[in-house]
């Protein structure tokens, strides 16, 4: 049984704070969508789960211990995906796919699987600079379960449908529900529709203050309890500007 | 297999199948210094005095000319991410990267000096000197270049400023560098010098994947 919990996180890129007193758990088998206006924080939220940005102020837990204290056994832990596609185009599909995997400290037992899983078998002895947008999209997805021995159970998704057809999304949704069942735990931002199944929804408008009649103090203090993982809306009153959000729970 | 060795790996496959960038590397040493009889005359002896010191200034900016990508195609690429994720630890990472862009820059450049020196005249006792003086400082050049190169990533017109970062530190390396091949053409000791040389190496082993490991982390914010 794994949880993740975030305490209190504030944000704050070039002197402007993102945003700040956020705070949810996630367990086992549970998924958090986030949505929110364009630069209402999603990407930076994700990049500050994964432990590439600071947090200004705040906890992140992982089994109710502080991951600061054990970075590098936290990063085994999770898998993220961001809004690029690390994909050489000089190495082969195979190639990009095994190195990823080898460079997670993982075996490359998997790496056909996930080819096949992708649809990407085909293409495993293509170059990256063949791919097409939705294939480098689907190439760097299978580096979620390319890791032998066992996938790690964080995944972070940035975008993850961008480029992606209708029938990479569905298996993207069958992937991350199967993810899911195992004890897994998802972490989407996203704009479009993707199918998760009980999974809350994170509105990062209502945690923001970029607004000139917002008072910074004010939406400090007004710090919402850890969100449970509920596909209720989360707490969140905080903001003026809070954005309606996608409303991303399927 | 390692993340380390992973990544020694993919470099050197790309650097093998990127052909052009290590040929251009070499390409740039042998030309500009050609270029030098041309420009000062082709009188031998004098030649044979600015040698060392032609030889190694071009190495040092045929060097700097390739480290400035070291680490601009993961940046852009979003692979710095997955390299700061991976759990080996980042300062081995950006050793492994340097040994790479080593392998496949500085390597060439050693070869190609004695050639070039040939071509200048240099005298033939300080055929060795130069071979082992490049073979120790060449590695310092690298790792040096790599503070730079990740100092630089997401700056407009970074190449520009990784010159001006990393030339002048480049410069303890060219006078002990020139000084153990014009000791070795004179026939006194080079000893001393190609100590000092591969003490900068062991200091630039230490301290560059730290510096550059602390620069990669903020690049990435």
């Amino acid at each position: 049984m794994a949880a993740l919990e975030a305490r209190d996180l504030v944000c704050v890129r070039g002197e402007r704070v993102v945003f700040a007193g956020l705070g949810f758990r996630l367990q086992s088998g549970e998924a958090l969508t986030l949505v929110g206006a364009n630069g209402s924080g999603k990407s930076s939220l994700l990049r500050l789960l994964a432990g590439l940005l600071r947090a200004a102020d705040g906890e992140l837990l992982w089994n109710d211990n502080a991951v600061a204290a054990d970075i590098d056994g936290y990063r085994r832990r999770l898998r993220y995906v961001g809004h690029l596609d690390p994909v050489k185009p000089v190495l082969s599909v195979r190639e990009n796919l095994e190195f990823w995997a080898r460079l997670q400290g993982a075996g490359t037992g998997l790496v056909e699987d996930a080819l096949a899983r992708f649809g990407l078998d085909g293409l495993a002895d293509v170059p990256g600079r063949l791919l097409s947008a939705g294939q480098r999209r689907r190439l760097n997805l299978a580096r979620l379960i390319a890791g032998m021995p066992a996938p790690a159970p964080l995944w972070l998704l940035d975008e993850p449908t961008s480029g992606l057809d209708a029938a990479s999304v569905a298996t993207l949704e069958a992937l991350l529900a199967f993810h899911r069942e195992a004890g897994g735990l998802v972490v989407v931002a996203t704009h479009t529709a993707i199918d998760l199944p009980g999974s809350a929804a994170l509105d990062l408008g209502a945690f923001g203050y970029d607004g000139l009649d917002d008072d910074p103090d004010e939406a400090g203090e007004a710090e919402p309890p850890p969100a449970s993982a509920s596909p209720a809306q989360p707490e969140g009153e905080a903001g003026p500007e809070a954005e309606p959000g996608a409303g991303g729970a399927g | 297999m390692s993340p380390l060795l992973a990544i020694l790996r993919r470099d050197l496959r790309l650097a093998l199948r990127h052909g052009a960038d290590t040929l251009v590397v070499v390409m740039f040493f042998i030309l500009t210094v050609a270029l030098f009889p041309f420009g000062i005359g082709p009188e031998p002896q004098f030649l044979a005095l600015v040698a060392p010191g032609v030889i190694w200034v071009m190495a040092l900016l045929a060097a700097l000319l390739s480290t400035e990508r070291l680490f601009q195609t993961d940046y852009e690429d979003g692979g710095l991410d997955l390299i700061l994720l991976s759990p080996a630890p980042l300062e081995l990472i950006v050793l492994a990267k340097c040994a790479a862009h080593w392998l496949t820059t500085g390597v060439p450049l050693i070869l190609a000096a004695p050639i070039l020196a040939l071509l200048l005249g240099l005298p033939a006792p300080g055929f060795g000197g130069l071979v082992l003086a490049m073979a120790l400082g060449t590695p310092t050049l690298t790792l040096v270049g790599a503070i730079g190169a990740s100092l630089v990533l997401g700056a407009r017109r970074g190449g520009v400023l990784v010159s001006l970062l990393v030339l002048p530190l480049y410069i303890p390396v060219l006078i002990f560098g020139v000084a153990a091949v014009n000791g070795a053409v004179d026939g006194a000791k080079t000893g001393p010098y190609l100590m000092i040389l591969g003490g900068l190496l062991l200091m630039a082993l230490v301290l560059a994947p730290w510096a550059s490991g602390a620069a990669l982390r903020q690049a990435a914010e």
